[in-house]
């Protein structure tokens, strides 16, 4: 049967709404409108290293890099927790993990928002204790926050998954050799459950290093992140040559950590072979 | 026993910390009193309050409108698309599936502003400005690769033998088709119908880029609001939606694991 062809629309549709928007963001980026027309220019991709850029850029990865951590270090005790319960309730609180997920990110983002602020009810519950207010909301602690609240889940899930499939009976031998439950972790759970930590760490950080939501409602309007760059440059200063460039940086910075997930992965499984 | 009690308090304080913003934005969104901190009472005065404001209404218009175009059109494209892939051989059906995966992948925020390039730019072409239409085609675009990676696998699942017994009995490519691969892999259709109607929904990075010309959706509706601070009739907007994609995410997930658990049976 001939049906190969019942994918042509999809690809003309692809090609126009996904190719060539990505040709066009490449244009934008390494091309400059002139007098005497439109040349080949490397002026904005250097721009994005000046250092009022780079700061934005470095602080943008280094808040997602600590989300990541923070993820990583709360997620992993959870996932072991979620993994180790009986069948039945395994069930239940791993969809309870997963609901919050479901929730629009910017109801997530909002909710903290009403919480951390002025009149908020951490603010309420620190004049009732008599203790003096603190600026919660917009600073960097409200970003990693919003940032480790809204991506959390990304990080158990996939660990979850991988503990939940791992053979048991390999944690019974080590035991019956004697060994004790930190061993067991350290030799066993924690190098088996890898490639679950470094989906984790994939699916956290590239939607923090990317967001332009949390710190612009966490952070306050003066707070600066690679995404509310490329979002001014496009909507309010209208530079799209420019934000073209930090997009275009942006997917390689994203690039460049997948395929460095992809490397441990591959080294991982080729590893799991002997 | 003390590690056991140890792990359920610490599992206790994640779900807390997972649910208590939630459950207050829905609390409070009943309060009568205009600050988060206190409770003035029962009412109902904010949702009143909502559904009065005509930007709002056109708001949810625009938001259920595209959910419905997009998800039929995504629906649609990706279905036969998904039936062309399957038939498709290796190397090919390998090009076509990474670009499948490119928006799955591809930052919100890069595939927002590629596609806000493509329509600014063929302005002059199309005369189509920012607005309802753009980002009608932005849904379309990020929704099809989940109908094709949900109706895949019940292609995988169909015995080819059937189809072609129809065909040997005389039915056209089209008719056999229609009366028996079409009902066969109904389900991942279905599912990727909800599925691309719930995105539609949830979107916010991609469709603040690709609207314009006041044209907006609830989404880019709370954004512009929260942006201005804390507001009751947010709260009561934010219950609304979450209710409403919670009911829709267990009708998928019921679906889903439905769909599976038929699958076990059939491979005992």
């Amino acid at each position: 049967m001939k049906k190969a062809w019942y994918a042509y629309p999809y690809l003309v549709w692809m090609a126009i709404f996904i190719v060539v928007p990505l040709f066009l963001l490449l244009f934008y980026t390494f091309t400059a409108t002139t007098e005497e027309g439109i040349r080949f220019t490397l002026q904005h991709i250097k721009r994005v290293w000046e250092p009022i850029y780079l700061m934005v850029l470095l602080r943008s990865i280094l808040l997602a890099l600590i989300c990541t951590v923070v993820c990583l270090l709360i997620g992993y005790p959870v996932a072991l927790i979620l993994a180790s319960k009986e069948y039945s309730q395994k069930r239940v609180l791993a969809l309870l993990f997963v609901i919050p997920m479901w929730i629009n990110f910017l109801v997530r983002t909002y909710a903290w928002m009403s919480l951390l602020g002025k009149n908020g009810l951490i603010d309420m519950v620190m004049n009732f204790l008599h203790l003096p207010p603190v600026q919660l909301l917009y600073t960097d602690h409200a970003v990693v926050l919003g940032m480790v609240y809204n991506f959390l889940p990304f990080m158990v899930l996939p660990i979850y998954s991988v503990l939940t499939k791992m053979d048991k009976s390999i944690i019974e031998a080590a035991e019956d050799l004697g060994a004790d439950y930190i061993t067991v972790l350290k030799r066993i759970i924690i190098p088996l459950s890898l490639p679950g930590v470094i989906s984790g760490i994939t699916m956290v950080f590239m939607p923090a290093v990317t967001t332009f939501i949390i710190s612009r409602l966490l952070g306050g309007g003066q707070y600066i992140l690679i995404g509310n760059l490329i979002e001014q440059q496009f909507i309010v200063v209208g530079d799209w040559n420019f934000g073209s460039a930090i997009s275009f940086v942006l997917t390689v910075i994203i690039l460049i950590s997948m395929g460095i997930m992809r490397k441990y992965d591959r080294e991982y499984e080729g590893g799991a072979i002997w | 026993m003390v590690g056991r009690i140890v792990k359920r308090v610490y599992l206790y304080l994640i779900f807390l910390f997972l649910y208590a913003p939630i459950v207050m934005l829905v609390v409070y969104s009943f309060n009568e009193s205009r600050s988060m901190g206190r409770w003035g009472g029962f009412t109902l005065r904010w949702y009143a309050e909502l559904f009065r404001d005509t930007e709002v209404l056109r708001a949810l218009y625009n938001t259920l409108a595209i959910a419905v175009l997009s998800a039929v059109i995504a629906t649609v494209i990706g279905t036969a698309a998904a039936i062309g892939i399957h038939e498709m051989k290796r190397i090919k059906k390998a090009i076509v599936m990474n670009l499948t995966y490119l928006p799955v992948i591809n930052p919100d925020i890069v595939t927002g502003v590629s596609l806000m390039l493509l329509f600014v730019f063929t302005k002059p072409f199309t005369g189509m400005g920012l607005g309802f239409f753009t980002m009608l085609f932005a849904h379309i675009t990020f929704n099809i690769p989940y109908v094709i990676l949900s109706v895949l696998p019940k292609l995988k699942q169909l015995d080819k033998h059937v189809y072609e017994a129809a065909l040997d009995l005389g039915a056209t490519p089209f008719y056999a088709l229609r009366k028996v691969v079409i009902p066969q892999i109904m389900p991942g259709i279905l599912t990727g119908f909800l599925l691309a109607f719930t995105l539609s929904i949830d979107d916010f990075v991609i469709s603040f880029f690709t609207t314009g010309s006041g044209v907006s959706n609830i989404a880019i509706y709370v954004y512009s609001m929260a942006r201005r601070g804390v507001n009751p009739k947010i709260n009561a907007l934010s219950t609304i939606m979450f209710v409403t994609v919670l009911i829709l995410l267990l009708i998928v997930n019921k679906r889903m694991s439905k769909d599976n658990s038929k699958v076990k049976e059939s491979v005992r």
